[in-house]
């Protein structure tokens, strides 16, 4: 494993206020080095999410450190934390969140459009991207006429073609038969193995233990269990 | 404050003002040149054209029967705002009419007023008291005054009277039809506009008829000379007016003033207000004013037409501000999308304020070819609405504003939703 992409140190999260306060996080500490494949599990309220956000520099913490490639989280405005984001992580969400307006060349493109990436090249990422997830035939469908498993693999490639160095998913497989999760986490280890990024997965699903390197296990906003995953990223 | 501190400051002000306006200027200069060098290299092919473009224009449309009713808004806002603005400047124009088509460099009237339709009368010897003052080559009478005016088959109807003998300053009729100015001068002669033909219950030129029982033919027609108050102006020499409005033939409403050459009008007019016991002296300017703030203000007809135009201004707000807003909850998921994968507030400003342009381009499109045709269908009629350029140039930036301004919700309701939301979603 190389250096950590992401990095956080006894992390503590508060969220809402007054009587609603919850601590969501109480002193988390874990981090993802390029090249393996981390799996976060916990039941439902214990703080995976949370967590996720805050790798991700969607959330700031209201205690602890966050490193993203080596530079720290702490005292950066809104819009920094978003260059951050853009710059180095990579998301993949449980529900896709392609814009079914946009082709899934387009909605590939998307993420190097935001980066104010407008050169020629910008078209044959997008398309090598979708080469890598199995889409190249699919190029200029719309994601109401993609499957399922296709939609989740164009998100994907949304999430590898800007280079990112973490790719942070959040339940990938949730809406996926067998067949199409078992693809989908193909992928992942495969941009993995790749070496130079780190993959993040938040999962329920037991099926794809197999594909991780380490599994984190958290409960009530702390870390119970982690440790190394027989699998270590080959196809299980 | 003394005043050399108060000067060093103003400087200073000044100063600072030029630099910020020369740093505009010059950003303004630099984001212009940077645009065009783009839109080149997306035209030669060695840039694609940014996503937003299409992302704004697949949100807006996406959704045919929110867009249709967005334009609806638009339009039905900015055709109402067209017509009232045009009914104003119409009005504005035609109340200054008469005052725009005198050759006079002064305008001498009895004190108190109002505007040019006021009957008041000035009595002869103020016009040898004006001719005493240097610098007055002339003061020619115009009578103004209403009579009754007898339609052929039938009733009366009241006309407004211009009496005005043919020389330098006189006020006659322009946009000659039919006849000659000279016709004028034989008698019992009158000029009407054709537009109040049927009004007058005449057929043209050559009939005759009657103004208060004295007998008046017509020798002379115009086109588009029409009042306002929809009383038919009748012109004719300043004696024949005074007989028909049976008015005492050292009485008239106005002097027209000629300065001799080399006077200034403003000095004149200083003189003359001296001089002058039961009148007063105004310049063409300040009589349009004082004629327009009578009409426009004194009578409420422009607080009418200006309440019309904003309530029109307003209900194309709220009904762009409703649809924009609508139509960014429902893609609420892509825009929180975009922030998460990190999209700057700049880019989402920018995909809400693209939809908004289009749908104040579209809208004012529809608005402005409605507007002409509405022109069109009144250009005949008492009170046609009119809808220069320079006023079509400011509807549009007008419904820019309002479409820009109606995207203000729609981005405060996107930038204030949590980026970490889209993992719950």
């Amino acid at each position: 494993m190389s250096d950590p992409v992401v990095e956080a140190n006894d992390i503590v999260k508060f969220l809402g206020h007054g009587a609603a306060r919850v601590q969501a996080l109480r002193g988390v500490s874990l981090s993802l080095g390029g090249g393996e494949l981390v799996m976060l599990m916990g039941p439902s309220g214990s703080g995976k999410t949370t967590l996720l956000s805050v790798l991700g520099c969607m959330l700031s913490p209201s205690m602890g450190a966050v490193r993203v490639c080596g530079r720290s989280t702490a005292g950066l405005a809104p819009e920094q934390l978003t260059q951050l984001r853009r710059d180095h992580i990579g998301f993949v969400f449980q529900s896709y969140h392609l814009f079914p307006t946009l082709t899934a060349i387009d909605n590939v493109r998307l993420a190097l459009d935001v980066r104010g990436d407008y050169s020629r090249c910008v078209i044959d990422r997008a398309k090598e991207a979708l080469a890598t997830v199995g889409l190249s035939h699919k190029t200029r469908s719309y994601p109401l006429e993609l499957s399922s498993g296709e939609q989740q693999r164009v998100a994907i490639a949304r999430a590898i073609i800007g280079d990112a160095a973490a790719i942070l998913a959040d339940e990938p497989t949730a809406a996926l038969d067998s067949e199409n999760g078992h693809a989908v986490m193909s992928i992942l280890a495969g941009i993995a193995r790749q070496g130079t990024r780190g993959v993040l997965v938040v999962t329920h699903d037991p099926r794809i233990l197999p594909f991780a390197d380490r599994i984190i296990h958290i409960e009530d906003g702390r870390i119970v269990r982690k440790g190394s995953n027989g699998g270590a990223s080959a196809s299980p | 404050m003394t005043r050399a501190e108060f000067i060093s400051l103003s400087r200073r002000d000044l100063r600072s003002g030029l630099r910020h306006l020369r740093e505009s200027a010059a950003s303004t200069v630099i984001y212009l040149w940077r645009a065009a060098a783009f839109a080149a290299a997306v035209l030669t092919g060695r840039k694609v054209p940014p996503l937003i473009f299409k992302l704004a224009a697949r949100n807006l449309f996406h959704d045919r029967l929110r867009f249709v009713a967005t334009i609806t808004g638009i339009v039905f806002s900015m055709v109402l705002v067209t017509v009232q603005m045009g009914l104003f400047v119409s009005f504005r124009t035609m109340v200054t009419t008469m005052i725009d088509h005198a050759p006079a460099d002064l305008w001498i009237m009895p004190l108190g007023t109002k505007c040019f339709e006021d009957p008041a009368l000035l009595d002869e010897r103020e016009r040898f008291r004006a001719l005493s003052v240097p610098g007055v080559a002339e003061a020619a009478p115009v009578l103004v005054s209403f009579a009754q005016w007898h339609i052929p088959s039938g009733g009366t109807t009241p006309v407004l009277l211009i009496g005005s003998d043919r020389n330098e300053v006189g006020l006659q009729p322009w946009n000659i039809v039919a006849g000659d100015l000279n016709d004028l001068l034989i008698p019992d002669a009158v000029a009407v506009d054709r537009s109040y033909f049927e009004r007058l219950g005449t057929t043209g030129l050559g009939d005759t008829v009657e103004i208060r029982d004295l007998r008046a033919k017509i020798r002379l027609v115009t086109q588009g000379i029409r009042s306002f108050t929809t009383t038919p102006y009748v012109f004719t020499p300043l004696y024949r007016a005074r007989t028909y409005a049976g008015i005492s033939p050292n009485k008239a409403t106005y002097l027209l003033v000629r300065l001799q050459a080399g006077a200034t009008a403003e000095s004149v007019r200083t003189q003359l207000n001296e001089t002058l016991v039961k009148a007063e002296a105004l310049t063409p300017d300040a009589f349009r004013r004082r004629s327009r703030s009578f009409w426009l203000f004194g009578t409420g007809a422009g607080a009418a037409l200006f309440a019309g135009a904003l309530l029109g201004m307003i209900v194309g707000v709220v009904i762009v501000a409703q649809t924009l807003y609508a139509s960014t909850k429902e893609f609420s998921n892509e825009f929180v999308t975009l922030r998460a994968i990190g999209s700057s507030g700049r880019y989402i400003y920018t995909v809400i304020i693209i939809q908004a342009l289009l749908s104040a381009a579209v809208g004012f499109g529809i608005a402005a070819a409605i507007g002409i045709v509405i022109v069109k269908v009144t250009t005949d009629s008492a009170l046609p609405v009119l809808i220069p350029a320079g006023q079509m140039a400011g509807l549009f930036l007008l419904t820019v504003a309002m479409c820009v301004f109606s995207a203000i919700a729609a981005i405060v309701h996107i930038m204030r939703t949590d980026p970490a939301v889209v993992f719950t979603r």
